[in-house]
């Protein structure tokens, strides 16, 4: 054996190591097109709750003088529209940032070798799915009980420890995108009122920076 | 010291073998069909250096099912696991030793 061909084979070690235990597929061009879905659904629901907020307002102080107990059932109805609007958008942008997410990594996948589905893309998705699935359940309990205020800081949080916990199966990357989103839950969680603002900032604009640094760094 | 060639795990000089081996030092258990696409090689091919590892005791072998489907996983054993590492040594110094010459 030669010098080069010994090296070749520590070099071939090494990279398929790494290839078997760690996800290395993620396209970092997903993260910024998520991120962007995520800052067109905030703005679509800023829309929605200024509009609506300024007609019920305009509408529930005509009535309140003569009629306070419609003026109150109004208020509360027009709640529950909003909120299942706001919902609605929160599903359309993930599912898209999901399908984005499966499409390019599918690409990237097929020009690194390396199979989309296998045994570690499997152990990141059991490690994503624990907290994902809890923090789904809490959001859903708290949806029906009214809470809508911890919504936003509950999601972040859920979704940083998702990260957190699967970084170790992929770019380490994710593990700081992870802390930065348990952050800004923390934060959001000491404000209420800022749900959406706080939002916008962890799923838009987190992602479009880190979804460009792993671009930067990995994609091509 | 001079350290020759002969001191590298024969186990280990076909590549197939080395490269699931290097797999299973990485990870606790790997499962058949993720190895044979890792490794990109056909059943037959795997499974006849697989054998050869499972012989020298360097991995143990799990079957168990996934519904009707047989899902078979692999582990190093404590005595693979010292094979690989005295094998990934050797090379290190062999490198070594041609650069100083």
């Amino acid at each position: 054996m030669e010098e080069t061909e010994l090296q070749n084979e520590l070099a071939s070690i090494r990279s398929i190591m790494e290839r078997s235990s760690k996800f290395i597929s993620l396209s970092g061009l997903s993260g910024i097109l998520a991120g962007i879905y995520a800052l067109i659904g905030a703005g679509v629901a800023y829309k929605i709750i200024h509009d609506a907020i300024a007609s019920a307002d305009v509408f529930i102080n005509d009535i309140r003088p003569s009629h306070p107990d419609v003026a109150a059932r109004v208020f509360y109805d027009g709640e529950i529209v909003l909120v299942r609007e706001l919902f609605i958008i929160a599903l359309v942008v993930l599912i898209a940032s999901i399908t984005t997410a499966i499409i390019l990594s599918n690409r990237q996948a097929k020009k690194k070798g390396q199979s989309m589905w296998g045994a570690v893309s499997r152990q990141l998705l059991f490690h994503m799915a624990v907290p994902l699935i809890t923090g789904g359940i809490l959001i859903g309990i708290l949806l029906l009980r009214g809470h809508y205020g911890i919504i936003s800081a509950a999601s972040l949080i859920f979704y940083g420890l998702a990260l957190f916990g699967a970084s170790s199966f992929t770019f380490a990357d994710v593990k700081y995108l992870g802390i930065c989103e348990i952050i800004l839950g923390l934060i959001a969680a000491c404000l209420p009122g800022h749900g959406l603002l706080f939002w916008a900032l962890g799923f838009g604009v987190l992602h479009i920076v880190y979804g460009a640094r792993i671009y930067l760094k990995y994609d091509r | 010291m001079n350290i020759s060639f002969d001191k590298l795990d024969k186990a280990f000089e076909n590549r197939v073998r080395l490269q699931i081996m290097s797999v299973l030092a990485a990870n606790e258990r790997y499962d058949f069909n993720s190895l044979k696409d890792l490794l990109n090689i056909t059943d037959g091919n795997l499974a006849s250096h697989l054998k050869a590892l499972e012989k020298e005791e360097y991995i143990i072998v799990h079957k168990s099912f996934l519904g009707r489907k047989p899902n078979t996983n692999y582990e190093a054993t404590e005595k693979g696991k010292i094979a690989f590492k005295n094998h990934l040594d050797t090379l290190e110094q062999l490198i070594k030793q041609q650069k100083l010459t």
